[in-house]
């Protein structure tokens, strides 16, 4: 007798899908997800609106960053969730392309469809990708021009602002994308080639208008002063700590208090205000005329404080502790033992300020002058929001190109002087992977295709005058979105960070051959759970 | 319908005899349809691995039931998270893992092989030869599988000087992988990992002292070997310094926190003298902790737990950098490669108890600031760190998958410096063998040997399947030109370069590793080949 039955190998809900069908199921997925993002690439690239569910239902997000996008759509083809994760990290790495890896990485696959379907073995696509991507990171490298030789201030700005303008120009800023191009290279400028991101802090009110964002020199704290002290302090000594100005309690383990009168919770009381009060004198005698705590400040010692005529700020969050600390050149104390040994920090001018209807503390004339604060104000929250993304990945570029001073054109001259050398390499190579390496020219040739359809011009005519020019060798030509031509990006102005534009190609297409591999995918049975209310 | 036994007997009135309980409602298989079900499902998870076998073989993407999602070639993993139910499925499961445990490659060839002489097995089951025949004929073939490696294999002299050889075998390991993109870089080092730790005198590899750490970011070609440890954490004050040279460790496990003995107690304050009296112990304490680490002469606290407030002043007040919250195997490492004693109070702290190095570090990776400590420069720089990085998560840990792999592959030289060719090679070279042999039998063995011959040939032939060429034909071609050439070294051209000579091309697997796949394949095929009877629950729907 012998059995029909199918024999089941896999948990009762769980899934496989071999070969084609699994290959059909990923390369869908990462299509899908190139295809949403596609329409927010260049300048004219439009934006999307996110709805949020769940716990904040009906918040809404307005925004054109790729990885904020992907992100936020809760994805299940596991494709797509490789592309996400590649997003993210081209998010976290340089901070800015998070869209242009995103569609190369689907338009690499969606040729490798093609090729799949003429019965070419994914694992000789890949050799052919290798090639041409070896070829175009090549070809990049190349191209890229730096300005060290005659490094000066004037030409690293010039560099650094035709970069900034060039990423803000695809964001919601690029109506005032000269204003806020000079408040990032400023910023940027300011932190003289550290490209410690973490001193730029970003304050964001609401109200105003988007060009009255501004640069401040010093430092912002977004606190209050204590009641009855001085609202204002000329050639401040601050003292930073972190330490406990509630109830400084007594830390050895398992002490407890038990009297047998009132008078001794009375004498135990004044020991523990008696405590407190040594320990302000002990910050006094700093003489310091600022205290700023990152824990809570309670009324007695703020009352103490305000006795002694020192400005007492409480309850700063620890980076805005740390980047005082950077400013103002003070040690983040904890201890008040050694008054000799601590060094303070120093700022001309601490005043309180009101920036719309918020008041903020402006620390002005600060000693280290590496730090700054840009305040964005905007009509919106989502406005503002949507600002402080764009102002950050321009900042994270920046920050790339300081350390890394390479540039290269912009405006898709990157992407077809990259694809040109992948088409040469595949037309030097003997073998089946010379069509990948084609394939892998026309998916970069793709961008600009997408960011001058998405400018609502015709694409396949630029891109052939485009390719044209590139392959008479003029490989600084590009998109000029504004006119509808094409035009030169030296000139023009348009330029990109090369470290970028290098971490676009290797991801895309480190990615794209991750899921090219795949040829079975097995799901394992969903734990049980309630009912999943992630956006969708 | 023949009646099974232990199964439904009924009376002369015909009710049945009710033997064990519940039977009507188990799923139950005896005889030849148990051996056959099982056949049928190893086959069925030996053709899920098949296609993920040699240089040009593919990958599987896995979902866990959380939905997070891991793309390997590595047959152990793949097996790992493959969500098997069935009974067999879960031998094969551990059939890999222990291949995984031993070797810690060829996860995926061992259970090609045990599929393919299941299958070979069914077709001799329906010839009507007994199971426990076939077994005892596979076991026989087995060994003499296993002495036909042995004396096809030929000595690799593992040395410093090899370091270019072994870096070929490392390289045969890692083709199969995602990391074929930075190939030689992998296999560097690997190979310099390996033999940083190796003690080449007693043949051991201690693999406690390697250490493969991913970060997510940068490139593939950014990963690096880096003599020393790599720790996870930063220095406890934002302001302590980012770089040290000539560290004085101490090693500590301990908290700069105030004095928690471990027996129940109660501490009472009565008076407003004894909260004075203890608020001058507890800041003495702190003070004390700090000097007595100070005055053993570190310059350097590694401590495995946290520190309190004032304690982390104290510690910057004192120029005293400090390290919180560090895990229990990377102390074990520091203190090894420092050569540092882990010292659990600082009463017993002395300047022979610390650790010294030459270098730490702090490394900061993309924009988001996150930092990573390197202890370098070790007075024993045995300790090593592998630090992968790639595009996106699933690479990364693909990556750390691929470069465990091919550690073990170059421990497994280290350990038995004895070596086979690949690329089906051995494999075809056992076949013939297992066949000549079966010639010579004159009992029913020669059937289960002719079936171990033809089961072999399905590693070669996978591979040749795997990279496209027309499978029958190549290993035809290979196997007729092995005897032609008497050349054991002949194995399947996967990478279309010309040349079949394994040798030449420096397609190399350990010994070890080879025979490993063969024995334990063949055990587990024998004990599968013995159930003649399963019983199982019925499914929780029915």
């Amino acid at each position: 007798m012998v059995s029909l039955n199918p024999i089941r190998i896999l948990k009762n809900e769980a899934e496989e899908e071999k070969a084609e069908v699994a290959r059909m199921s990923s390369f869908i997925g990462a299509i899908a997800i190139g295809d949403l993002v596609k329409s927010t690439l260049g300048p004219k690239g439009m934006d999307k609106i996110l709805v949020s569910c769940g716990r904040n239902s009906g918040q809404v997000e307005v925004t054109n960053d790729g990885a904020t996008i992907l992100k936020s759509i809760g994805v299940d083809n596991p494709a797509a969730k490789i592309l996400v994760d590649m997003s993210k990290v081209q998010d976290e790495e340089v901070g800015d392309g998070t869209t242009s890896v995103t569609v190369l990485a689907a338009e690499l696959l969606r040729e490798a469809e093609k090729l799949i379907e003429q019965k070419l073995h994914p694992q000789t696509i890949i050799a052919g990708w290798r090639i041409a991507s070896d070829a175009a990171k090549q070809a990049l490298a190349e191209a890229s021009f730096d300005h060290q030789k005659n490094l000066n201030e004037a030409s690293l700005r010039v560099d650094l602002e035709n970069i900034a303008r060039t990423t803000l120009s695809s964001k919601i800023l690029s109506n005032h994308k000269e204003h806020f191009t000079k408040l990032a290279v400023d910023a940027v400028l300011r932190l003289k080639g550290s490209g410690n991101l973490k001193a730029i802090q970003i304050i964001k009110i609401s109200g105003g208008l988007l060009e009255e964002s501004f640069l401040d020199e010093g430092f912002l704290l977004n606190k209050k002063v204590g009641v009855h002290q001085p609202k204002k302090v000329e050639n401040a000594n601050i003292l930073i700590a972190n330490t406990p100005m509630d109830t400084d309690k007594i830390k050895v383990f398992g002490s407890t208090i038990k009297v047998d009168s009132m008078a001794k919770i009375a004498e135990l009381e004044v020991a523990e205000k008696e405590k407190m009060k040594d320990k302000v004198n002990k910050i006094l005698a700093h003489k310091c005329n600022v205290f700023i705590n990152r824990q809570l400040i309670y009324n007695y010692p703020e009352q103490l404080f305000a006795d002694a005529g020192v400005m007492a700020i409480e309850h700063a969050d620890f980076e805005g502790i740390e980047r005082l600390g950077l400013v103002t050149g003070g040690e983040i104390v904890s201890t008040f033992d050694s008054p000799d040994k601590v060094k303070l920090g120093h700022c001309k001018l601490i005043e309180e300020v009101l920036i719309g209807d918020e008041s903020l503390i402006r620390f002005s004339g600060v000693a280290l002058g590496s730090a700054c604060t840009i305040v964005i104000r905007g009509a919106t929250q989502q406005v503002i929001d949507e600002a402080e993304r764009s102002l950050h990945d321009a900042l994270c570029v920046l920050a790339a190109t300081v350390k890394e001073p390479k540039v290269i054109c912009g405006g898709g001259a990157g992407e077809m002087l990259m694809a040109e050398a992948a088409s040469r390499a595949g037309a030097r190579t003997a073998g089946k992977e010379a069509a990948a390496a084609e394939a892998f020219a026309v998916a970069l040739r793709r961008l600009p295709s997408a960011v001058a359809d998405n400018a609502g011009y015709d694409s396949a005519d630029l891109i052939a005058r485009l390719r044209a020019h590139h392959s008479r060798g003029e490989n600084t030509m590009g998109l000029d979105m504004q006119n509808g031509t094409v035009g030169d990006m030296k000139k023009l102005g348009v330029t990109e960070s090369y470290v970028v534009k290098r971490q676009v190609l290797l991801s895309a297409a480190e990615a794209a051959e991750m899921i090219l591999r795949v040829d079975n995918i097995l799901k394992a049975a969903p734990r049980r759970r309630g009912p999943d209310r992630r956006p969708c | 319908m023949a009646l099974f036994p232990g199964s439904v007997a009924f009376d002369e009135y015909g009710r049945p005899f009710i033997i064990l309980r519940d039977q009507d409602r188990q799923k139950r298989l005896t005889g030849t349809d148990a051996i056959k079900s099982h056949i049928q499902a190893a086959r069925q998870i030996a053709s899920t691995l098949r296609t993920s076998l040699g240089p040009r073989g593919l990958d599987k993407l896995m979902v866990s039931s959380d939905g997070d999602v891991t793309v390997t070639n590595d047959g152990a993993t793949i097996l790992k998270m493959m969500d098997v139910e069935h009974q067999i499925g879960k031998l094969l499961v551990q059939l890999a893992q222990s291949q995984d445990d031993e070797i810690g490659d060829g996860t995926t060839g061992v259970v090609v092989l045990a599929g393919a002489l299941l299958e070979q097995a069914s077709n001799l089951l329906d010839k009507g030869i007994h199971p426990i025949r076939i077994a005892d004929g596979y076991e026989m073939a087995a060994a003499l599988a296993l002495t036909h490696l042995d004396s096809v294999s030929e000595a690799f002299p593992v040395n410093k000087n090899t370091r270019e050889n072994l870096i070929k075998v490392a390289m045969t390991t890692l083709g199969s992988k995602v990391v074929v993109k930075c190939h030689r870089l992998m296999a560097e080092i690997a190979v310099d990992a390996v033999l940083a730790v190796a003690d080449l005198e007693t043949r051991d590899v201690n693999f406690e002292l390697i250490k493969v750490e991913g970060k997510v970011g940068g490139r593939m070609e950014d990963s690096v070997l880096v003599r020393g440890v790599v720790v996870d954490k930063t220095m406890s004050h934002p302001q302590m310094p980012k770089v040290l040279r000539n560290v004085k460790l101490a090693i500590l496990t301990c908290p700069f926190e105030p004095p928690k003995p471990k027996t129940k107690h109660k501490l009472q304050v009565g008076s407003a003298d004894e909260y004075r009296e203890l608020r001058q112990y507890e800041h003495d304490k702190f003070i004390e902790m700090v000097r007595k680490v100070k005055d053993a002469g570190a310059t350097l606290a590694i401590c495995q737990w946290g520190f309190d407030d004032e304690a982390n002043h104290l510690l910057l007040a004192e120029g005293l950098p400090a390290v919180r919250w560090v895990g229990g195997p990377e102390m074990e490492l520091i203190a090894i490669a420092t050569g540092g004693r882990i010292v659990p109070r600082f009463e017993e702290l002395t300047p022979e108890k610390l650790g010294s190095c030459g270098l730490v570090r702090e490394l900061t990776f993309g924009t988001s600031k996150e930092e990573m400590l390197v202890i370098e420069e070790c007075s024993n720089s045995r300790a090593v760190t592998v630090l992968v990085r790639g595009g996106n998560r699933m690479i990364v840990e693909e990556a750390k998958r691929s470069v465990h792999d091919a550690l073990c592959i170059v421990r497994s030289l280290v350990q038995d410096s004895r070596v086979v060719y690949g690329g089906g090679a051995a494999e075809a070279s056992c076949s013939l063998a297992v066949s000549a042999a079966a010639e010579k039998l004159s009992s029913l063995d020669q059937y289960a040997f002719r079936a171990f011959g033809d089961a072999l040939e399905a590693i070669p032939l996978a591979l040749a399947e795997n990279s496209g060429l027309s499978p029958i034909d190549a290993l035809s071609e290979v196997k007729a030109r092995q005897v032609a050439e008497n050349n054991p070294y002949l194995g399947i051209d996967c990478m279309s370069k010309g040349s079949n000579d394994m040798k030449a091309m420096n397609v190399i697997e350990s010994l070890h590793s080879k025979k490993q796949q063969i024995a334990l394949a063949t055990q587990l095929v024998k004990m599968i080949l013995k159930i003649d009877d399963v019983r199982s629950p019925a499914d929780s729907i029915e």
